[in-house]
């Protein structure tokens, strides 16, 4: 149960739709930004901001070229986040697997679906 | 068996937990799944080890719901309960979910949709949480606390092409 906070700043990284998309985009390799703001309908500026967020939350980082200053994706840290909701969705879907079965026997019965209590 | 579908988690906002999932039964059905005692008690469980010996559902506005979990070997007990805030036959139920002994702050908010097409049901339930904290802290714990063991045992079954 360490770092929260890293937690936190993490998913609310992932929350906007811009910032899922840019590292989608960085997904396939490293990016300046004004290469990464050519697909969006967004100013740099703009897209600085989303990406100072995604900074901020270790899940992309500067690389070393000094004038083009490309940023890249940190695959590590994105993998801490999807690990704890993989996990979190494994156990649900095992609760909808045996709904699955249990809805299974219930059509078999109908046509007096309701009639059990 | 069928397999309807896999399901789905998203985090769309800071205090949103939303699951989706597709049913390969009607609305009808899959509301009775969620609201009649004798059957939810038969899917609702969590990870292998676990019964679910109080399941008591007073459907109504206002009404209440209390859920008490039990693990079969060691007897270790969690509950949860709430009210009903709106209830729209078969479609929609709202209700406030706090477990016993809450590891995060606040009551949360459950909104049950149900949608049916050509004979299928899809299901979208979003928690709203007090807090983004209080959200994550959900997620990372994995609805229980002191069972993690019993999840590398899940993966194990759920790695099963198929289970009943």
């Amino acid at each position: 149960m360490q770092a929260p906070h890293r937690l936190d700043t993490i998913f609310a990284a992932l929350a906007d739709p811009t910032r899922r998309a840019i590292l989608a985009r960085l997904a396939s390799g490293e990016a300046s930004v004004t290469e990464l703001a050519g697909p969006f309908a967004m100013s740099q500026p703009a897209i600085s901001k989303h990406l100072k967020v995604l900074e901020r939350a270790g899940l992309v980082s500067r690389g070393r070229d000094a004038q083009r200053r490309p940023r890249r994706l940190e695959p590590k840290r994105l993998g801490e986040a999807t690990k704890w909701l993989e996990r979190y969705r494994r156990l649900w879907e095992g609760n909808y697997q045996r709904l699955d079965a249990l809805l299974d026997q219930l059509k078999a019965k109908e046509p007096t679906p309701g009639d059990r209590q | 068996m069928t397999t309807a579908g896999t399901l789905k988690l998203t985090t769309p906002g800071e205090r949103d937990l939303v699951m989706t999932r597709s049913f390969d039964a009607p609305r009808q059905l899959v509301f009775d799944a969620h609201t009649k005692p004798a059957l939810v008690r038969r899917w609702l469980l969590g990870p292998p080890g676990w019964s679910m010996p109080v399941c008591e559902i007073d459907l109504r506005v206002g009404g209440t719901y209390r859920y008490v979990w039990q693990h079969d070997r060691d007897g270790t007990k969690m509950g949860m309960g709430g009210v009903y805030r709106e209830i729209k036959m078969p479609e929609r139920i709202v209700n406030t979910e706090k477990f016993d002994e809450a590891w995060y702050p606040g009551e949360a908010l459950g909104t049950l949709v149900l949608v049916e097409q050509g004979g299928k049901t899809t299901l979208t339930y979003t928690m709203r949480y007090e807090s983004r904290a209080a959200r994550d802290a959900v997620i990372k714990s994995n609805m229980e606390s002191g069972v993690a063991a019993s999840y590398d045992r899940l993966a194990e079954l759920l790695a099963e092409p198929v289970h009943q």
